[in-house]
């Protein structure tokens, strides 16, 4: 097996169990300046809500300990820094470090939100150029930075829409929804309060276009589209969907999660989009830290700046920028304070290192996508024959003759040295491969997957079980999912707890389990 | 596995055994082949009405939460409460030990338009085409 | 371009190695109209000495050299440098969602340490891995009410955070949510009596905070009694979670909601923060957001998940919990190095330091003529004010001597015209609490 693996080795890494188990009384990592005041007495000070003997089970350990513990961690994780993520639709690109530099920086990291807004200038000055560079690259009118994800910037797209309509006197019950999206889609339209239709893609995986006219009714608040598709397609009929939806008085939203296809090359806005959020935690470098934070700004067209969320960026006079918290029109605020400064902070390093050259990004991703699939066609089947741009879906069709699908082949390729593929999305491809090499990938790096995807099909064909145990290579092997939630157990709870019986409350509310 | 002689199944994949007005509701063992192993089961209390066509509780895997549809209107007198702490009976044993509920059928004629087992097992034929097709 | 590993050669080989003649070939799906002929109008490209210079500049235009009393949700705390040693590390930093477990158990690990350092924070019986932050953990708080009870009406008290309710009004507008709100007694607590009589079998939850926005520590007990006899649960929000090391947990709640912020995350002008929800295990099920779950692998070792995911977007799509996807994982496991270093004994050093010196800075302001306690109920490391004239004017002299004086309660609680919110933690000075004092009793001596 080892021979025909080029990028990975077994390496010997060291076990480390949970913090609390190495925990005993008396044990301190971090000391704290002396008081420099008389102590106050919290039993006096806080009455009956004096937690007396501080928190139970907590652990008790010493810094080498902590170092060691977390830095034991980190080395069971792949990471970026690693290695390539062929990652469908999340744009796992280099997340360079000069951004964490800044962002930690005295007189930005240490800001308060609340702070005289004439000593925040500087942050405010950052956001409005985010703002303006954001705002070139997606063609649209008027921005808001403050949702948190892609998720939340969705739900503030819709909200805008929903006042929008509402403004005109119906705000309409339903949204389109294509087969192909990513979940946060329907999920969202529903926090919005509306009702999803979903659409069916035609042969090409595309949006039915001539169905469309039929399914567009009055009763349509927006079609949410992603371009490119999930499937890695452009829309070409984008602007005609536009076209018809606006002539029934209906809004375009895109899901900005594949702008790293779009960046300099074309402009949202242009195609006829009137809300879209973007993922600055996937275009725009800003690291995904296993899991978080990101940031999901939303751009829209001139009708829907006034209901956008407070508070709005002002330039009161010359030089002079301001938040301003009361607009009437507003949706009203999405999340506290102004969005994930820090977040921002590194997106917006992201944009200055690339200047008007970040399309040159743009275009090594879907080279490095194309070069990817031209050298896998015909190895995997390829259900879509249309373009592909920053990536390229493949489904398990020829090997699950043998009884392998999409996830043994991204187990194996752990084996090989890479963090998987999306596997199983989008639902329209049974069986889906969703490959997305970003820029950040070198030949070298190309080639390497290329030659490990080829050797698995291989392996597929004359030695399948090979590829239906894997992974082979990794500190724990495949996990027992259905025991983890049959039986959840989501917490360390110590051996023995004497306030635990003393802490259950006499009377539990009963509630309907449904 | 075979599918017994004396139930009665709907397009959903449940199964009806019915012995008198009273009537046990389950999935088939090809619905809990595509759901793979079952982790938690929501079903309605006793007392509560289900209507036909309605959805009446979820069974869910890892990677899927299917909704359960009455075949037929009527009140639950029970649920199978063994579910609670071993739902991996719906896997081993879905047509028996895997029932879900057991409910007093408002409307006994309901049944007669539900499939019997030759043609739940042709549906069933049908449908495994069309999937590798 | 220094992010982009290809040289010109490069990208010719592998365009013919595609059977492409040019770049500009392989955009040929998108239409001619559409495509850009010229460069965006960007500012750049900057090199990384240009890049560091450009925000070193933005940093000397905000508050640098200035003392600050402000809370409200935002608090300054001791940060050890040995937090990012860790999360700096490329591992954690740069990997993705731990959807492939075997390799990525040290996030996961971490997250199954965080979600327990949480519950035994609140009492709480299971924790999730993050939400946004304290406002939106809030609000899904009230969303998985809504959907434990079938209930629609929401009672939350005037002393949350003004913004939390902001936040909450927002998303309820669109759920069909009702939310009334219920002000506060004389001594700053929830006014238990305008509780009663807004409690009826139509209320899914009463929301209260702990430390409430004024400072003050409810009495959660009754309150929790009193809701629980409508049938509706208790969420606690808690935006001070240092407070959690002195004072009691609040496990009356069915629901907490917390902000992280406080556990070595800094304040960056508002964000990226943490928020978390804690609540009963029968309950998991309408948990948002992700969980990490032990479990053992084929050979029997221990491992973590990442479970019940049919909950979420990604599998349950239109009727999932929440539509959260990308959470604050790396500002939770921040927390986590963070709760870790400071253990026990330091987590209740530090908030004893907050409450004394928050006692110490009161007893020098009471010194002061014309100045009083606002609210009798105990406090924990921020409390009221009443002033004898505007705070507005009054901060403005302070900024004059480099200090950011306390919050404007005026701008929230409009009836609350001369009161302030006054923050101490322990990285406030003793000798600046005094000047503070000084600088104050020099203002109000002055002829208005």
């Amino acid at each position: 097996m080892t021979d025909k693996i080029k990028k990975a080795a077994r390496h010997t890494n060291q076990n480390e169990g949970l913090i609390f188990e190495k925990s005993s009384p008396g044990k301190r990592a971090f000391e704290l300046p002396p008081l420099d005041v008389a102590d106050a007495d919290p039993a006096k000070a806080l009455g009956s809500s004096y937690r007396r003997d501080g928190v139970e089970g907590f652990p008790e350990v010493s810094e080498i300990e902590v170092i060691r513990h977390f830095t034991r961690l980190s080395t069971w994780n792949y990471a970026i820094d690693l290695g390539m993520y062929p990652l469908g639709s999340c744009t796992m690109k280099y997340n360079p470090r000069v951004n964490e530099f800044v962002a930690r920086l005295d007189g930005i990291a240490t800001e308060h939100p609340y702070q005289p807004q004439e000593l925040s200038q500087g942050c405010l000055k950052i956001l409005r150029l985010l703002e303006q560079c954001l705002l070139e690259i997606t063609g649209m009118d008027s921005i808001t930075l403050q949702p948190a994800a892609g998720a939340q910037g969705e739900m503030t797209g819709l909200l805008l829409i929903r006042a929008y309509h509402e403004k005109s006197g119906n705000p309409r019950k339903k949204v389109l929804i294509p087969d192909s999206a990513h979940g946060t889609n329907p999920a969202t339209a529903v926090i919005a309060g509306y009702e999803v239709e979903n659409i069916k893609s035609e042969s090409h995986g595309q949006i039915d276009v001539d169905k469309l006219r039929d399914l567009v009714t009055p009763d349509v608040a927006a079609l949410m589209i992603t371009n490119p598709s999930t499937l890695g397609i452009f829309e070409e009929r984008i602007p005609e969907i536009a076209e018809i939806l606006h002539s029934k008085g209906a809004l375009l939203y895109m899901d900005g999660a594949n702008m790293n296809a779009l960046t300099g090359i074309t402009r949202p806005g242009d195609l006829g989009v009137d809300v879209m959020h973007l993922n600055l935690h996937k275009t725009f470098s800003t690291p995904h830290g296993g899991g978080g934070p990101g940031a999901g700004p939303v751009a829209m067209k001139k009708i829907l700046e006034p209901f956008r969320p407070v508070p709005i960026l002002v330039e009161k006079e010359v030089g002079r920028l301001a938040l301003e918290q009361i607009r009437p029109d507003s949706i009203g605020r999405v999340k506290a304070f102004s969005g994930n400064f820090g977040v921002l902070v590194r997106a917006l390093a992201y944009i200055l290192a690339y200047g008007p050259g970040v399309r040159q990004a743009t275009e090594d991703a879907v080279l490095n996508a194309n070069y990817i699939r031209k050298h896998l066609e015909g190895v995997f089947d390829l259900p879509y024959s249309l373009p592909s741009m920053h990536e390229v879906v493949f489904s398990d069709a020829l090997q699950k003759k043998n009884g392998v699908n999409t996830m043994d082949i991204a187990k194996r390729l752990i084996d090989y040295g890479f963090h998987p593929y999306t596997t199983a999305f989008p639902l329209i491809v049974p069986g889906a491969l969703m490959i997305e090499p970003t820029e950040s990938e070198s030949r070298e790096e190309c080639d390497l997957f290329i030659d490990a995807m080829r050797s698995i099909a291989r392996e597929a064909a004359t030695n399948p079980e090979l590829v239906k145990t894997a992974p082979h290579s990794t500190r724990v092997r495949r996990l027992d999912e259905v025991g983890a939630a049959r039986k959840p157990v989501l917490r360390w709870k110590s051996p023995v707890s004497r306030t635990e019986a003393a802490d259950q409350p006499e009377n539990r509310l009963s509630v309907r389990s449904e | 596995m075979a599918y017994p002689a004396n139930y009665r199944y709907t397009k959903e994949h449940e199964w009806v055994d019915v012995k008198g007005d009273i009537a046990a509701i389950g999935i088939t063992d090809y619905a809990q082949h595509e759901l793979g192993d079952v982790v938690f089961v929501e079903l309605p209390k006793a007392g509560s009405k289900i209507e036909a066509g309605k959805t009446f509780g979820t069974v869910e895997s890892v990677k899927a939460v299917s909704d359960i549809y009455a075949p037929a209107s009527g009140e639950v007198i029970e649920a199978n409460g063994d579910l609670q702490n071993t739902p991996e009976k719906i896997n081993t044993d879905p047509h028996v030990a895997g029932w879900l509920i057991k409910v007093r059928l408002a409307n006994p004629a309901e049944i007669s338009g539900l499939m019997d087992t030759a043609a739940y097992e042709a549906y069933i034929a049908s449908q495994s085409k069309e999937a590798s097709a | 371009m220094r992010y982009l590993p290809k040289s010109p050669a490069e990208r010719q080989e592998m365009l013919a190695a595609i059977g492409e003649k040019s770049i500009d070939d392989l955009f040929s799906s998108i239409p001619d109209r559409y495509r850009l002929r010229k460069s965006l109008n960007l500012p750049g490209p900057l090199s990384e000495t240009e890049i560091i210079d450009f925000f070193k500049a933005r940093a000397a235009e905000n508050s640098g050299g200035y003392t600050s009393f402000l809370g409200a949700g935002v608090y300054n705390h001791l940060r050890s440098v040995v937090t990012d040693a860790m999360i700096q590390r490329g591992e954690f930093l740069t990997s993705y969602t731990p959807y492939q477990a075997e390799i990525t158990q040290g996030t996961l690990q971490a997250i199954f340490e965080f979600q327990t350092l949480m519950c035994q924070l609140t009492g709480q019986e299971v924790a999730n891995a993050s939400m946004y932050d304290g406002s939106t953990a809030t609000t899904e708080a009230v969303l998985m009410a809504e959907r434990l009870t079938g209930r629609r009406r929401i009672l939350v008290a005037r002393s949350v955070h003004p913004e939390y309710r902001d936040v909450l009004k927002t998303y309820a507008k669109n759920s069909g949510l009702h939310v009334e709100e219920i002000g506060h007694a004389t001594n700053g607590t929830l006014d238990q009596r305008a509780l009663q009589a807004a409690l009826k079998d139509d209320v899914a939850a009463l929301v209260v905070q702990s430390p409430n926005f004024f400072g003050v520590i409810e009495s959660l007990a009754p309150l929790a009694d009193t809701a629980h006899s409508s049938g509706a649960l208790l969420v606690v929000a808690i935006t001070e979670g240092v407070s959690l090391g002195l004072v009691r947990p609040p496990t009356e709640a069915d629901i907490v909601a917390m902000e992280a912020q406080s556990f070595g995350l800094a304040p960056s002008y508002g964000g990226p923060f943490a928020g978390v929800i804690a609540s009963r295990d029968k309950f998991v099920r309408q948990m948002p957001g992700r969980l990490a779950g032990q479990t053992t692998d084929s050979e029997g070792r221990r491992g973590f998940v990442l479970t019940l995911a049919t909950r979420e977007q990604h599998i349950r799509r239109e009727k999932a919990t929440s539509n959260i996807c990308t959470n604050q994982a790396l500002c939770a496991l921040a927390a986590t190095v963070h709760l870790t270093l400071l253990g026990k004994e330091g987590l209740r050093e530090m908030a004893h330091q907050n409450l004394s010196k928050a006692q110490f800075a009161l007893a020098e302001l009471e010194k002061i003529p014309g100045i009083r306690r606002a609210f009798e109920a105990p406090f924990f490391n921020e409390f009221t004010i009443e002033l004898p004239r505007s705070v507005k004017l009054v901060n403005a002299y302070l900024l004059r001597e480099k200090i950011i004086g306390p919050f404007v309660l005026g701008t929230a609680y409009p009836e609350l015209t001369k009161h302030a919110l006054v923050c101490v933690t322990e990285t406030t000075a003793r000798t600046e609490i005094e000047r503070f004092a000084a600088v104050l009793r020099r203002v109000l001596e002055q002829p208005v």
